[in-house]
């Protein structure tokens, strides 16, 4: 079976005709043209399809296109305030050597910008904890964690 | 001992050029790349580690309505025309006594040899409907007896994984009676026999493998997107293999999600997508593989024994060692698959060894193939450097005390060692040093006794090595750099690494932008596509600081001479009495005669009345570098300090701490990242990693719930301090990718052995993960 559904991805709608079975990180994909969105497990485990669902951190993976109708979804692509410019995630990303090959990276982006949001009192071990469900295999997470560090000192400052 | 002052560029954590496109979903990887009318793979994989085909019945799948074509191995394999790699070179003869690879087939050949082996490829309208019609083609396999790990295969030299060869290894070294060194060690004061062992993990980039082909019959081309380590490799493995043109295939690597060697090598799977686009013609396919393939039939690594015989006198001088190495290189490899004979020549490491006795067979076996993983031949240091603790704890003294004892120092530089590498500008005792210092160590044994009255379990390890890093021979010997500048003073350079998160966009632009004198924002790099790259072998070995720096400082100085030349005619001046600034030669002393890069470039290209007589238009240059010797050797010492539970068997690291000597670095960020990323994997394959087979030979990691990589928490704060000596190549540096990996396993193995070996507890087999080490507290009665 298959249906025309609409999308609403990072402010845009995308009309798009899928099958009941595709999966989400797919149709951001393929459908929408939205290769940001990484696909590295499809179980769920990775962490890189990692895309913001009414700003929720979820797994692109683990959701048919059709459960995403009527909900807003922010992917990579819609996390820098422009274009051209960095999200305060994303430069803490760059400052610190966050990234290698950058195929985990969208998902650690989306991750870390919805944890910083909801928590951004944090302890350093929580941190780490919250990027426990991001897999990364270039950086030995180093870069990533200082990352987040950085970012949530800016976050903090900025709420003050 | 410190090296140059830092540049303006060259020694600076610049930030990385390719970050904020990798960071807002820019990045172009093969699943990006979307072309029309293509078609989708998915392969038809063998659940039975070996047996033969009986039936094999794609008819029902055929009738899978957005199914295209369905291919056999009888389809395929009969189009290979030659089937090697330019790094390992052409297949030995059948029956080569030194050694063979595996039989050329792309798909099963009427039998199946590993769990995961491909049998049949299903190309479709979209991957959904080619993973439908996969699962119904039908396969019947007739069971056999498969070799499944070392014990069997060692047991039973009869058994054969491939029936066409008359052995069952792919690589041996044979036993050499040495009497002198038999008497020696018959009559030495001590002599120490230990096996250790590797576990088997596998590389795990990210990004899975992928690959898209399209051959376009009307302009007879092939065009190739691959994520590889290696572009060039791809265009000449795919001329050979189906006797196509190679100037007429175009191989394109885009950005590379990680390969750390996985991708250096075109694989069995890859090949069949390249005869498969072949046949099919003018419609493009792409498969990209799932990571239940990924974990099961793109290669694995480090299956390896390494049985260490040392000789040493009572005061701990080491007297000479017989090493044997014995590695599992599965059905497929990519050729001979091992790691043998580079693991031989490097054993000795940064220690004084009178001599070394290497033996080694590299076996066939029912299981996923071998292929590099960052570090290949890494099983040398795996294996001394758990030596020389085991050693020490025997003989009765402290083990960094053993290593200083028998260390290199700087007086017996150049250093011949007994398997004749010569190593020029190394500091092993200087990193050594460093290391210890910042560890404290008086403070750390102090801890260590009051946890143990405490009934808790703290341990220190070290690890020494020395890496050869940028290997230099064969294709491996050079790289290039094309550097253009255009019309306007910008810099477009073409190179012939290849890049899976190595930040070469960043660092070397670092080096064009010092020696040439240039801003760095007006430096663009083009690298991984064969229409634009120069010849080269992509990235591994650890050789792209080195080798592609070499070449792009050749390059960047080659193109500054000839600007100067321009500028020097115009300002009526000498060269010698020219600089550059800020993309800007003026005369010294006058600053006010000066001609900015713009113009001396629009001059070049538009204004030939400007050029000094005879001189040629443009200004495009290309240098090759090789370097002087066959590696370029930098060195390590990592200290890694644990506690382990004495209740679960866990570990847990407190502190990691890496003393490194990579030379001149191009970019401290970039180092650090490159040694964190190598200790992780290493610490995930000592503590986490396991790819494990049960007798059958079914894999049993096939998910990441079970294949356990390492996470975040998991991981301590690095803390990294640097020696700089200068390389005898060019700019002074020295590779350091892959020793992170290199030396991380043993280190933290050394530490968990330091916790426990009060307890008589003396681990030699990786993984060390809670349910082993609880189990080695057990039986030797020290559990609690
Ligand atoms: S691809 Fe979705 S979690 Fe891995
Ligand atoms: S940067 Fe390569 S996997 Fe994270």
């Amino acid at each position: 079976m298959s249906r025309n559904i609409t999308l609403n991805i990072n402010g845009a709608q995308h009309t798009v005709d899928v099958e009941d079975r595709m999966l989400l990180s797919d149709a951001i994909r393929e459908k929408a043209g939205l290769t940001g969105t990484h696909v590295a497990c499809e179980h769920g485990v990775c962490g890189a399809c990692t895309i913001l669902l009414d700003g929720e951190a979820v797994r692109s993976c683990l959701m048919f296109t059709v459960q995403a109708a009527g909900h807003e979804i922010t992917t990579v692509e819609g996390i820098a305030p422009a274009p051209g410019e960095l999200s305060v995630v994303q430069r803490a990303m760059q400052d610190n050597h966050g990234l290698q090959c950058g195929f985990c990276t969208p998902g650690i982006v989306t991750s870390l910008t919805a944890y910083l949001r909801d928590f951004p009192n944090a302890s350093d071990d929580e941190l780490k904890e919250a990027l426990s469900g991001n897999l990364c295999r270039c950086t030995g997470y180093m870069g990533i964690i200082n990352a987040a560090r950085q970012a949530q000192k800016e976050i903090q400052g900025s709420a003050k | 001992m410190s090296g140059q002052a830092a540049g303006r560029y060259v020694g600076q954590s610049i930030k990385r050029k390719e970050d904020p496109r990798l960071l807002t979903g820019q990045g172009r990887y093969v699943d990006d790349v979307q072309l029309p009318n293509m078609a989708h793979v998915a392969f038809v994989r063998s659940n039975i580690a070996r047996g033969k085909i009986t039936n094999l019945d794609i008819s029902e799948a055929l009738q899978v309505p957005g199914v295209i074509a369905i291919y056999t191995g009888d389809d395929l394999n009969p189009y290979i025309k030659e089937y090697w790699h330019t790094m390992g070179g052409p297949r030995p003869a059948l029956d080569d006594p030194s050694g063979a690879h595996p039989p050329a087939s792309v798909l099963a050949p009427g039998d199946v040899r590993f769990v995961g082996d491909p049998i049949a490829m299903v190309i479709a309208e979209n991957r959904y409907v080619a993973e439908d019609a996969a699962e119904m083609v039908i396969v019947d396999i007739d069971v056999e007896e498969p070799i499944i790990g070392l014990d069997m295969a060692v047991a039973h030299p009869e058994m054969k994984v491939h029936h066409e060869l008359n052995k069952n290894f792919s690589g041996i070294m044979p036993y050499m009676e040495v009497p002198p060194v038999d008497e020696m060690m018959a009559s030495a004061p001590h002599v120490v026999t230990r096996r250790f062992k590797q576990a088997r993990a596998t590389n795990v980039p990210m990004e899975p493998r992928g690959i898209i082909v399209k051959h376009d019959r009307g302009a007879n081309e092939i065009t190739i997107w691959s994520a590889t380590q290696n572009a060039h490799e791809v265009r000449s493995f795919c001329a050979r293999l189906i006797g196509f043109p190679a100037q007429r295939i175009r191989a394109i690597a885009g950005d590379v999600g990680g390969g750390f060697g996985q991708k250096m090598m075109v694989s069995r799977d890859e090949a069949a997508m390249m005869i498969a686009g072949y046949l099919l013609g003018d419609r493009p396919i792409k498969w990209i593989e799932d990571r239940r393939e990924s974990l099961i039939a793109a290669n694995q690594a480090r299956e390896e024994w390494v049985d260490v015989t040392m000789a040493v006198t009572p005061e701990g001088d080491i007297m000479g060692c017989r090493v044997n190495f014995l590695e599992d290189v599965g059905a497929y490899p990519p050729g001979a698959g091992g790691g043998a004979g580079m693991s031989a020549g490097m054993f000795p490491g940064p220690y004084k060894m009178p001599v070394v006795i290497p033996q080694g067979t590299s076996y066939f076996t029912n299981t996923c193939g071998k292929a590099p993983y960052r570090g290949p031949w890494m099983m040398e240091t795996v294996a001394r450097e758990q030596m020389m603790d085991h050693v020490a704890a025997e003989i009765g003294i402290d083990p960094i005390e053993f290593r200083r004892r028998n260390i290199i120092h700087q007086s017996d530089l150049p250093y011949t060692t007994c398997t004749t590498l010569v190593y020029d500008v190394v500091t092993p005792e200087e990193t050594l040093d460093q290391a210890m210092e910042m560890l404290d160590l008086a403070k750390f044994r102090a801890e260590q006794e009051k946890a143990r009255a405490e009934g808790r379990l703290l341990g220190l390890g070290v690890g020494v090595y020395i890496e050869p890093s940028a290997i230099a021979f064969g294709i491996l010997s050079s790289d290039q750099a094309n550097v253009r500048m255009d019309e306007n003073g910008k810099v477009l350079v073409a190179l012939s690494s290849g890049s899976h998160g190595h930040s070469i966009e960043t660092t070397m632009p670092q080096v064009i932008a010092e020696h040439l004198g240039c801003d760095i924002d007006d430096i663009i790099i083009m690298q991984g596509d064969t229409a634009s790259a120069p010849i080269g072998p992509g990235t591994g070995g650890s050789r792209t600081a080195v080798i592609v720096g070499g070449a792009c400082q050749t390059a960047a100085g080659k193109l500054k001479a000839k600007i100067l030349e321009i500028a020097a005619h115009t300002l009526e001046a000498n060269v010698d009495d020219l600089e550059v600034n800020d993309s800007v030669v003026s005369v010294k002393g006058t600053p006010a005669k000066q001609l900015p890069f713009a113009q001396i470039a629009a001059m070049a290209y538009m204004m030939p009345e400007m050029l000094p007589e005879g001189m040629e238009m443009g200004l495009e240059v290309s240098a090759r570098y090789k370097p002087a010797g066959s590696f370029t050797y930098s060195n390590a010492t990592h200290v890694c300090t644990v506690e382990v539970d004495p209740k679960t068997g866990m570990v847990k690291i407190l502190r990691y701490i890496v003393s490194e000597d990579c030379g001149q670095m191009i970019n401290p960020m970039v180092v650090e990242g490159q040694i964190a990323g190598g200790v992780v994997q290493g610490i995930g394959g000592v503590l986490f990693e396991h790819m494990i087979y049960d007798k059958d030979g079914n894999p049993l990691a096939t998910t990441f719930l079970d294949y356990l990589v390492p996470t975040a928490p998991e991981i301590p704060d690095i803390e990294y301090g640097h020696i700089q000596t200068m390389s005898n190549s060019l700019g002074g540096y020295k590779g350091m990718g892959e020793g992170g990996a290199i030396v991380s396993p043993p280190t933290v193995a050394n530490a968990i052995h330091d916790a426990v070996k009060h307890l008589g507890v003396h681990p030699t087999d990786f993984p060390l993960g809670p349910s082993q080490i609880r189990d080695l507290l057990v039986h030797a009665g020290a559990a609690v």
